[in-house]
């Protein structure tokens, strides 16, 4: 896969002395989903914001598809679609007229057809009249996703997109999410959940105070960072750790009825057999056993804590 | 240049013009009427007469600039300073648009409205005064560089402003004064000397001046003096956007 964005040596510094971007270097894979964490502050909206053209850089490049998004601003944000964090939208207007208001304001020609698909798409057709202050604020949030996609973007930028959703609502958006991606588009979402970067992105950025302080493919970096437990549930509660087990890194549960094995799956293939073979040996019998891994909630945390 | 976007733009702002079309027509209408009734028919029945036009008629090119001045600065400021106050100015910002193209939308539609409701307030006027216009090319030339200066002017404010009090402070201390004491209602000539010279630093006195030649050749400066200020203005309002603009100042962070 080839970048569609390629951020060079960016760096943002305000008036106040907040240095909000640290020299970021990152690609944007073509039709991937990538996520950026990263806690309250960090620089994600920033970074966004700097690459859509809303925020001057301080020094640095950001090109798209080989455009520089200064000089040729045109042909860079013609491709992106922006969904930004707050409910920003002209009240008074009706969701057909503001979605078409956006694909013109992008340069595109009429396209009811267009306009149709994305309102069916988004669950909005029958809402197509009315007047955006009469909708709630997921429906609002729809109408944001409708207007970055009325000019048929290759990217999409989605800053925070289901922040203050329910369940259900944001679980209808990365069913979309996964729609889009499927037709091509190249999505970047910021996100404070976890969760949601867990469950759609390709890869994952993570930035604190400004810094992009990793950059990894999801899967991979769950798998090399993270930590790995083995629960065995006993049938008869343990005072203490048989000493023949020590050599294994075992813990006891206060109650004495869990035995647990923690290892790092970057150390290369952990001993379950030999510690299930000594337990045996030790005659402790167990009625069940499970394993867990880190999330990425766990190795995002431990990230920014550094 | 990106047509479809200029015209979204001044399309997508006199759409909110024509939603309230009543309350817009409505106010600049009856303050016509008023000041016929207080200016003309108090006022004029003391004035038969000034540089042979009569005292209602005289005041008409006046009350139509008065008209667009303060119609041009609310409706540019307004239009561009309401994006900003509801965070929809993110859009504009992130489209493929320049600079150019965006002042193109914004004040073209500010202008637009604001001629129209110069022209309201013309046809108030006939009905009222015997009014006739000399020189049509040279009264639609100051009405339009009037129009677009201020409408360039009131997006200036609209970029400057971070309150909505603050939309309203520059247009009620400096343009309503410039505008009463730039001749809408009488002719400069009529001041005593010294305060003649000092109305001549009034920029309204200019538009007004040519604006009112053109109806009927009765002018307080000369044509192409009136001209020249005019233009001078629309180029020190077009200097300051496009400053504005270069430096993203209150647009971009």
């Amino acid at each position: 896969m080839n970048p569609i964005i390629q951020i060079k040596s960016l760096s943002k510094s305000y008036k106040s002395g907040l240095h909000a971007l640290k020299d970021i270097n990152l690609e944007i894979m073509r039709g991937e989903i990538f996520a950026l964490l990263g806690p309250n502050g960090a620089g994600k909206t920033t970074l966004i914001s700097t690459i859509c053209g809303i925020v001057n850089k301080t020094s640095g490049a950001v090109l798209v598809d080989g455009h520089d998004n200064v000089t040729d601003f045109r042909a860079t944000r013609k491709m992106i679609g922006l969904v930004p964090q707050e409910l920003h939208l002209s009240i008074f207007e009706s969701v057909w007229d503001t979605v078409t208001f956006s694909r013109k304001l992008f340069g595109r020609g009429d396209s009811p057809q267009h306009v149709e698909k994305i309102l069916k798409q988004l669950s909005l057709w029958d809402k197509k009249d009315d007047k955006i202050m009469t909708l709630s604020g997921g429906m609002k949030r729809r109408v944001l996703i409708a207007k970055a996609l009325a000019h048929e973007p290759q990217i999409l930028f989605l800053d925070e997109p289901t922040a203050g959703v329910d369940v259900e609502l944001r679980k209808d958006m990365w069913n979309v999410v996964r729609e889009l991606r499927s037709t091509g588009v190249t999505i970047i979402l910021t996100t404070h959940y976890i969760e949601e970067a867990e469950e759609m992105a390709d890869r994952v950025g993570v930035i604190n105070k400004g810094q992009m302080i990793l950059v990894e493919d999801k899967n991979a970096l769950m798998k090399k960072m993270g930590q790995k437990k083995l629960t065995l549930v006993l049938d008869k509660p343990l005072a203490a750790v048989p000493k023949k087990l020590s050599k294994f890194n075992l813990s006891l549960s206060k109650d004495g009825n869990e035995l647990s094995y923690a290892f790092d799956a970057r150390e290369g293939r952990p001993d379950i057999s030999g510690l299930l073979k000594e337990i045996d040996t030790a005659k402790i019998s167990y009625s069940d056993l499970h394993t867990e891994q880190n999330s990425l909630e766990d190795i995002f945390m431990g990230l920014v804590k550094q | 240049m990106n047509w479809r976007a200029i015209v979204a733009i001044f399309t997508y702002e006199m759409k909110r013009f024509f939603r309230t079309l009543f309350q817009s027509l409505i106010s600049p209408v009856i303050s016509t009427v008023l000041y016929f009734i207080v200016f003309g028919a108090a006022i004029g029945g003391r004035i038969s007469e000034i540089e042979g036009v009569s005292y209602g008629a005289f005041i008409v090119p006046g009350l139509i600039m008065l008209s667009i001045l303060t119609q041009s600065i609310s409706n540019a400021s307004f239009g561009i300073y309401f994006p900003r106050f509801s965070g929809t100015i993110y859009e504009y910002l992130s489209a493929p648009i320049s600079a150019f193209e965006m002042v193109l939308g914004f004040v073209g539609a500010a202008a637009a409205k604001s001629i129209l409701i110069g022209l309201v307030i013309l046809a108030t006027s006939a009905f009222f005064v015997p009014v006739t216009v000399a020189h049509p090319f040279w009264a639609a030339l100051f009405l339009l560089l009037t129009a677009l200066t201020f409408s360039l002017f009131g997006f200036i404010i609209g970029l400057w402003a971070d309150g909505f009090e603050k939309l309203q402070i520059i247009p009620l201390l400096i343009i309503t004064p410039l505008t009463f004491l730039g001749g809408s209602f009488y002719s400069i000539s009529v001041l005593p000397e010294f305060w003649q010279k000092v109305s001549l630093f009034n920029p309204v006195v200019y538009l007004i001046s040519g604006f009112r030649w053109s109806f009927y050749e009765v002018a307080d400066v000369s044509l192409a003096v009136s001209l020249g200020m005019t233009a001078l203005f629309l180029v020190i309002c077009l200097a300051i956007v496009s400053w504005i603009f270069r430096t993203g100042y209150r647009l971009k962070s």
